[in-house]
């Protein structure tokens, strides 16, 4: 998305979701991951908007859905490319649009020339007659919305695909405009955040590039420290690093690799392998019982900061309730470490205090000052206190000047069933559980609903592998094997199979293929095959 | 279109083109009662409490389904009204028990005390889980009623607790059809619809199976649409109305609703979303609404560092940890330490943490979980 807009964050804002006209849905199952942005989805269909729905299972939010193309995992840039290539065709493209904002249509409409719908169909497993029509009504209904979480992006070729969905925003001139854009749904509550303070090995704050001079110039100031142009290393690269023994120690706050990591018995082999190793929770994990110290941090109701969701708003957290025993803010922990091994500006005594440095240093951040948070949250970028905020980018001009269109050809997922492993597994979020569970399997009541990891199976595979509801099986990939309770249903297609990855105890990602996008580093989560088998019945001895 | 402007109670109120009566009354800053009345929910009129009088106007329409219009001569508390209303009141009370409600001695008494009038046990306001919170008490308080001519009847329904959050008393409903409505309009889940007709009318599940074979989701929002004890959350029965509240924002996904914690005597008792917003509008989800308490007050919590010695942690003391931590990574080859941020931490957190690893180690060996 940086590469076609210049800033990879969602366009617009939740609250116009209610108001599209039509809603392409993809790779998300939203009403699990984000119930309360899923709640307006269907405000939209009530008002008289269309909606597309493009997911293999059999989600929730297909009730709604005026159009569902259930597409075969992995094969999404076909898809897309063959509604790109109807919407030209047809003539149903924005002229104007692309013209004044966009750059290197000709190119694009060009790779599409040879592109066959014939080809989108053998691929996806989607009918034509539906790509087409699905087409059409994005094309023709506006403003239209995209929403996409990690269904799209957790592939081999989830940039592909993200550029794919920019390319059919811009065709049809959605951006910039209320109820319109492209809009990824963050999963976790500050993974926007994070990123956007420079929790990543390529920028500074507010996406400050490390290898701009100026830039580290700026930063070298202000910090007063000598700092590196090179970018840093991916947490998959750390861990392949780690194997290689070019990483000795870590400091991990917060994470818990062994259970979120692809190829989870490869990071936790990385982690045995270091020789020194700090992690700072507030519970026991299964990282923790990995380290050689552990730091005791706090929750969100016991310190005071901000958090930034998905549609860009920086929204304070207030210290609600006293720290238990000897547990500490995160951010004073770091700051002590920093200042026992010597380093300097790190006298910080309040996180307002914190903010004030990111407001000087990060443009899109410096308008946003706890004051002005008292009265209600902060859309970036906010360049100064005068500044209301942004609620939908992209409104005169990208953020890169001209939106670019990338010509993009269908590339497999790294890994395709074949006859050892028939299956394919996809995995995601369920309602009950959060991220790899450490805080939330705390709670009776929500283990209760739904306490255990499943597998998802086609009643026609079940009854192919003599599986029936509610039995024990061993999920087998390549890079080894787990034990669920299997799930027999039909929300899933022949063929694919689906596990939650909230459960250390049928942890998904032991069976995960770590082979990752080359640009954004993701690994793919969401397709790899497998094989399931029946556990044997217990043989009784006597 | 204009701003419609209107006279209530002799006050003059501006409102926009679809706004109602009852908007109007509520920006010129008078009180009506309202029970059947939810700001995210379309007008009902079913309780028939906001009754006002209109000029040129036949009756005593609602204040809340009535459209403001240009001119309008409202009054919200004559003589006539102050008569029905009360009137009203008495009928929605022979369905909700009332003895306490009308009982002058009820801010003064406590739970064990002998009751004077003979009440049940269980049909006690003192012993309500909404008991000062309940905002049929607030009504009743309002239009004052000091007894009321008819009997009740306990609906004597058994209490549903067959999920693990709230619990379902129908005997204290009054069947305002908040919970329905909520349930239907907003969180489009139907997991609730009127059961039974005429008197017999209540909220509840299709054939009473229980919500878990029902399309609940748990979010909570019908309990917190109830304006009486009817549906109240479990964990949180007997606390009362809490020392204070405590606007956040949530920790479990990206969206960020806003919630309000209830804190009493240190300790977060529940967890309810916020209105006034842009992302949730009054709206959350299980984990939002019921999963913070268990989460935050866990005996499991760390809450000591923890060195590793013989392959067993010991507790330390933060001087003892930092230095330790602060020799120990100061040992290896700085390229050789990497970091890792958290998406669950706060901005201030992770710059801290990005600046920690740019400023001590000089390399941008930094990361966290976005990809995951």
């Amino acid at each position: 998305m940086v590469t076609s807009f210049g800033s990879g964050a969602m366009t617009n804002s939740i609250k116009e979701i209610g108001d599209c006209a039509c809603i392409l849905a993809i790779g998300t199952n939203t009403s699990e991951a984000h119930p309360v942005i899923a709640l307006e989805i269907p405000k939209a269909v009530n008002k008289g908007g269309k909606l597309i729905v493009v997911n293999p299972r059999e989600i929730r939010l297909t009730r709604w859905a005026d159009i569902w193309l259930r597409q075969t995992p992995g094969s999404d840039v076909a898809l897309l490319n063959g509604m790109a290539k109807v919407i030209i065709d047809e003539g149903l493209y924005d002229k104007e649009f692309i013209e004044a904002r966009c750059e290197n249509f000709e190119a694009f409409k060009e790779s599409l020339k040879s592109f066959d719908l014939d080809f989108a169909e053998k691929m996806s497993g989607v009918p034509k007659d539906k790509i087409v029509e699905a087409a059409r009504v994005y094309a023709t209904t506006k403003p239209a919305a995209i929403l996409y979480t990690m269904g799209i992006t957790q592939h081999t070729h989830g940039t592909d695909n993200v550029m794919a969905i920019a390319n059919l925003a811009m065709l049809t001139g959605n951006i910039g405009k209320p109820s319109s854009g492209v809009n990824p749904l963050r999963g976790q509550n500050n993974v926007q955040g994070a990123c956007d303070m420079g929790g990543l090995p390529n920028v500074y704050t507010g996406y400050q590039n490390v290898a701009v001079p100026e830039v580290k110039q700026k930063f070298e100031t202000a910090w007063g420290a000598k700092l590196s142009e090179k970018p840093g290393l991916t947490v998959t690269e750390m861990i392949d690093a780690i194997h290689d023994g070019r990483i000795k120690a870590m400091y991990i706050i917060g994470e818990n690799p062994p259970l979120s990591e692809a190829d989870a018995t490869h990071a936790l082999a990385a982690l045995r392998k270091l020789d020194f190793l700090v992690v700072q929770d507030i519970f026991s994990t299964e990282t923790t019982v990995e380290a050689d110290v552990v730091l005791p941090a706090v929750t969100f109701a016991e310190k005071d900061g901000t958090f930034t969701n998905t549609e860009r708003r920086v929204q304070r957290v207030r210290k609600a309730v006293e720290t238990p025993g000897d547990a500490r803010v995160d951010w004073w922990i770091t700051s002590q470490l920093a200042k026992h091994m010597g380093a300097k500006g790190f006298d910080f005594q309040s996180a307002e205090e914190i903010m004030t440095e990111i407001n000087k240093l990060t443009p899109s951040y410096a308008g946003i000052t706890y004051p002005r948070l008292e009265k209600g949250g902060i859309q970036w970028p906010c360049p100064n206190t005068e500044h209301p905020g942004t609620p939908i980018l992209h409104t005169t001009q990208f953020s890169r000047g001209k939106g670019k269109f990338m010509p993009i050809s269908y590339r497999p997922p790294a890994e395709l069933p074949d006859a050892e492993y028939p299956l394919i597994l996809t995995t995601g979020r369920g309602l009950y559980q959060y991220h790899t569970g450490t805080m939330t399997r705390k709670v009776k009541g929500l283990n209760s609903l739904q306490g255990e990891g499943t597998v998802e199976i086609n009643p026609t595979d079940a009854e192919r592998l003599g599986i029936k509801d509610g039995e024990m099986v061993t999920i087998a990939s390549r890079r080894g094997s787990i034990t669920a309770k299997a799930q027999v249903t039909k929300v899933n297609p022949v063929g694919v199979v689906y596990m939650n990855f909230h459960f250390g105890e049928s942890a998904v990602n032991i069976l995960t293929n770590p082979a990752y996008d080359p640009v954004a580093k993701i690994p793919e989560f969401k397709v790899c095959a497998v094989k399931i088998e029946k556990i044997g019945e217990p043989v009784k001895v006597g | 279109m204009a701003d419609i402007n209107l006279t209530i109670d002799g006050k003059q109120a501006q409102v926009k083109p679809g706004q109602t009566v009852l908007d109007a009354v509520k920006a010129v800053g008078v009180y009506i009662p309202t029970l059947c009345f939810h700001p995210d929910l379309a007008p009902y009129g079913a309780c028939r409490l906001c009754i006002v009088e209109i000029e040129k106007m036949r009756g005593l329409p609602t204040a809340c389904t009535t459209p403001a219009s240009e001119g309008m001569v409202v009054k919200t508390n004559t003589e006539q009204i102050q008569q029905f209303r009360r009137g009203v009141l008495e009928l929605i009370l022979t369905e909700h028990p009332h003895p306490c409600l009308t009982c002058w001695r009820r801010k003064r008494c406590g739970p064990f005390d002998v009751c004077l009038r003979n009440v049940e046990v269980t049909h006690r306001c003192i012993l309500c889980p909404k008991n000062e919170i309940c905002e049929l008490q607030e009504v009743v308080d309002h239009i004052g009623i000091k007894e009321v001519e008819f009997p009740y009847t306990y609906r004597e329904i058994p209490i549903d607790r067959d999920n693990p959050f709230f619990e379902r008393d129908y005997n204290l409903c009054i069947v305002c059809g908040r919970c329905v409505r909520v349930c239907q309009e907003i969180r489009q889940a139907s997991a609730i619809a009127w059961t039974y007709r005429g008197s017999q009318t209540l909220p509840g599940t299709a054939f009473g199976r229980p919500l878990r074979d029902s399309d609940c989701q748990y979010c909570g929002a019908c309990v917190d649409a109830c304006p009486t004890g009817a549906l109240i959350e479990r964990a949180r029965k007997y606390e009362g109305p809490g020392d204070h509240k405590v606007l956040t924002t949530c920790p479990y996904c990206g969206v960020g609703c806003q919630l309000n914690l209830t804190i009493k005597s240190g300790k977060i008792i529940e967890s309810v979303p916020a209105h006034n917003n842009e992302v949730n509008r009054g709206q959350a989800c299980v984990k939002g609404r019921f999963a913070i308490t268990d989460v935050v007050h866990s005996p499991q919590r760390l809450t000591k560092p923890l060195v590793k010695k013989n392959g067993k942690f010991e507790e330390a003391s933060w001087d003892e940890a930092l230095d330790l931590v602060a020799s120990k990574l100061g040992s290896f080859k700085k390229d050789e330490v990497a970091v890792i941020a958290s998406a669950k931490c706060t901005n201030e957190d992770n710059y801290v943490t990005q600046k920690f690893t740019r400023v001590v180690f000089g390399h941008n060996n930094i990361d966290h979980c976005a990809r995951l």
